[in-house]
């Protein structure tokens, strides 16, 4: 039975992530697993009925849990470190620095529940800092599907060729944005709309509601060009500078913090072409109040309508 | 001179030293073949030249951490010489031992150990510290051969070596991992972790060994932040602990046995901080500091350098 049924709002990626990393991990025995206690929140119980002593789960020692997962890569395994995204990112920084990226041990750190997936939980539980530390450290990848089929995807290609890599594993429920045949490629950013007006850079929970403000500034008679950045390092900088080229504007969409996230690897490359485009990075500012995560997205403006708001102004500018 | 495309192409990784390796296989073989006297005077000879490639490469480099290069060197040699199942000339095979100097930037004696084994030509250790050598101030295993993994920050080596030690068994490969920690970074909190993981998993293919110099960078340790009762803690925490002598070789022989219980191996090897150099032994001060050139020969002098 697949358990990934559509719902009103749409798919949280870690059923994807589950189901493929079985699949996986049955065609290729080199594939472990590693978490920290958190077998529920990381959706492995059915890996570790499966797969038994191939889960390896550390408890609740982050620091640890990373540098494990860099020794069983080490050993020649592949392994898959999950871990709320945090705890992953924040507690085990420099062991993601040190035993991952700067050691090139091919990892794959799996951050569950990103963004501000555990809502009213608070700010010690969001992940909006990790895209800016994780992208801080050369030679690791960074991934953000934007769907069940991209995290599927992701997964496949990780599997097949390990490297050093975050992979944000969303919780938020969102629809479909690709089709089946659309072909995740490393470093490579997908342009999911065309348009010569705007360009929206989005990621992971932002893509689909940044197609939703293309679909309403088309109906304003504005067209918006949508990116899907779901590989971030290796950074696509050819089709981003082409939409700062063949728009008016950049709104950067993404469920992070902006001070040195998407937005500012953004900003910085467009400024460093000297293109003139006004670029405009959505985000969050500050730490969250309490309240869900439709509430909080809500609150920090990364909805549709608060990106046809900010593009209209951006082009009025 | 290096070129910008050089420059951005990094430092390659160094490359075997055949007829190195070939010098340590027959050391190899001579302590193999040796009574446990004369193999305890053989990796005791070995280590002695050891200390001396110490000196003189922190000499060349005007930097380094001697006083801990100096305490951890008989532990070094004896696993080279005397234990690892390893082979330099192909230093990434499958089933290998491995080795994780985790206070990693005692870099100096590993590089030297390293070198003298054959993982790459001992002239290379002249250029350590230089601009653009591989030989950084904290080992990089993406440069030299025979490094598992980074180290610098403190309390990493232990986790990866669990991770190791779990991922061999996990292949049915029938090898054994070493790590060496210093007993200041014992005050990492991530080395407790990892312990209690390698105790839970029951690794008995992984040793850990603590150099107890009882020195840190700034202070005794037991004036910073006391680690004792250290074997007492290491054997409450699921460790099978065996307490020795650091400098004697058939000591640490006897302790880099496999476990006995099933259980992780903790070896607590006292050493004194600066071994072999009297005016270095047990002061804090030498913990980073560079000798003169006078203190240079009076040093190798003391650690029977020919013709000196």
């Amino acid at each position: 039975m697949r358990t990934d049924a559509p719902t009103a709002t749409g798919y949280d990626n870690r059923t994807a992530f589950a189901e493929e990393l079985a699949v996986l991990a049955r065609a290729d025995e080199r594939i472990v697993a590693v978490c920290n206690d958190s077998v529920g929140s990381s959706n492995l119980g059915a890996f570790r009925e499966e797969f038994g002593d191939r889960l390896i789960n550390v408890g609740i020692a982050e620091q640890n849990m990373v540098g494990v997962g860099a020794g069983l890569a080490a050993a020649g395994l592949i392994p898959f470190v999950c871990g709320a995204g945090p705890f992953l990112t924040g507690r085990a920084t420099e062991q993601v620095k040190a035993d991952v990226a700067y050691s090139q041990h091919p990892v794959i750190l799996c951050g569950m529940s990103p963004g501000m997936a555990y809502g009213e939980l608070g700010p010690t539980h969001h992940s909006v800092e990790d895209l800016s530390w994780m992208r801080a450290l050369p030679g690791l990848d960074i991934v953000v599907p934007a769907d069940r089929r991209q995290t599927r995807q992701a997964l496949r290609m990780l599997a097949a060729e390990p490297r050093p890599t975050y992979i944000r594993i969303g919780r938020h429920k969102v629809p479909d944005v690709t089709t089946e045949g659309e072909v995740l490629v490393r470093g490579r950013i997908d342009v999911a709309r065309g348009g010569d007006d705007v360009a929206i850079v989005a990621t992971g929970t932002l893509v689909s509601r940044a197609l939703e403000a293309a679909r309403r500034l088309s109906d304003d008679g504005v067209s918006a060009r949508v990116l899907n950045a779901a590989w971030i390092a290796p950074l696509d900088q050819a089709t981003i500078l082409d939409a700062a080229r063949g728009t008016r504007a950049v709104i950067v969409a993404e469920e992070a913090n902006i001070a040195g996230g998407l937005g500012a690897a953004v900003a910085q490359l467009v400024a460093r072409e000297g293109l003139g485009v006004r670029v405009v990075p959505l985000g969050l500012t500050e730490f969250a109040p309490t309240g869900s995560n439709d509430m909080l997205l809500e609150h920090f403006g990364l909805t549709s309508e608060n990106i046809v708001r900010v593009a209209n102004e951006a082009l009025r500018a | 001179m290096l070129t910008q495309s050089d420059a951005r192409a990094g430092v390659s990784m160094l490359s075997t030293d055949l007829e190195q390796v070939a010098l340590w296989r027959q050391q190899r073989a001579a302590v193999a073949a040796a009574d446990e006297r004369e193999r305890a005077r053989l990796i005791h000879d070995a280590a002695q030249g050891v200390r001396r490639s110490v000196v003189r490469t922190i000499d060349a480099a005007r930097a380094g951490h001697i006083g801990g290069d100096l305490s951890v060197t008989d532990i070094l040699t004896t696993l080279y010489l005397g234990v690892l199942e390893i082979d330099p000339a192909d230093p990434t095979r499958r089933d290998r031992d491995r080795f994780i100097l985790s206070k990693g930037h005692c870099a100096a004696a590993l590089y030297s150990v390293l070198a003298h084994s054959g993982y790459f030509p001992t002239s290379e250790l002249a250029t350590f510290m230089a601009p653009m050598s591989a030989l950084n101030g904290h080992p990089n295993r993406t440069k030299v051969p025979g490094v598992e993994t980074n180290t610098g920050p403190l309390g990493h080596g232990l986790p990866v070596a669990v991770g190791e030690a779990l991922g061999l068994r996990l292949q049915g490969l029938d090898r054994r991992v070493y790590v060496v920690t210093g007993d200041g970074e014992m005050q990492e909190g991530s080395n407790w972790e990892a312990i209690m993981s390698a105790a839970h998993y029951r690794l008995g293919n992984l040793t850990l060994v603590v150099d107890r110099n009882r020195l840190q960078q700034g202070a005794r340790t037991e004036d910073t932040n006391a680690l004792d009762p250290l074997a007492e803690r290491l054997a409450a925490f699921g460790c099978e602990v065996r307490e020795i002598d650091g400098h004697d070789v058939t000591q640490l022989l006897g302790a880099f046995a496999p476990s006995t219980t099933g259980r992780p191996v903790a070896v607590v090897a006292n050493t004194i901080k600066g071994k072999g150099v009297s005016f270095m032994e047990d002061r804090v001060e030498w913990h980073h500091k560079v000798p003169t050139a006078e203190q240079v020969t009076a040093a190798l002098a003391e650690l029977g350098e020919q013709g000196s």
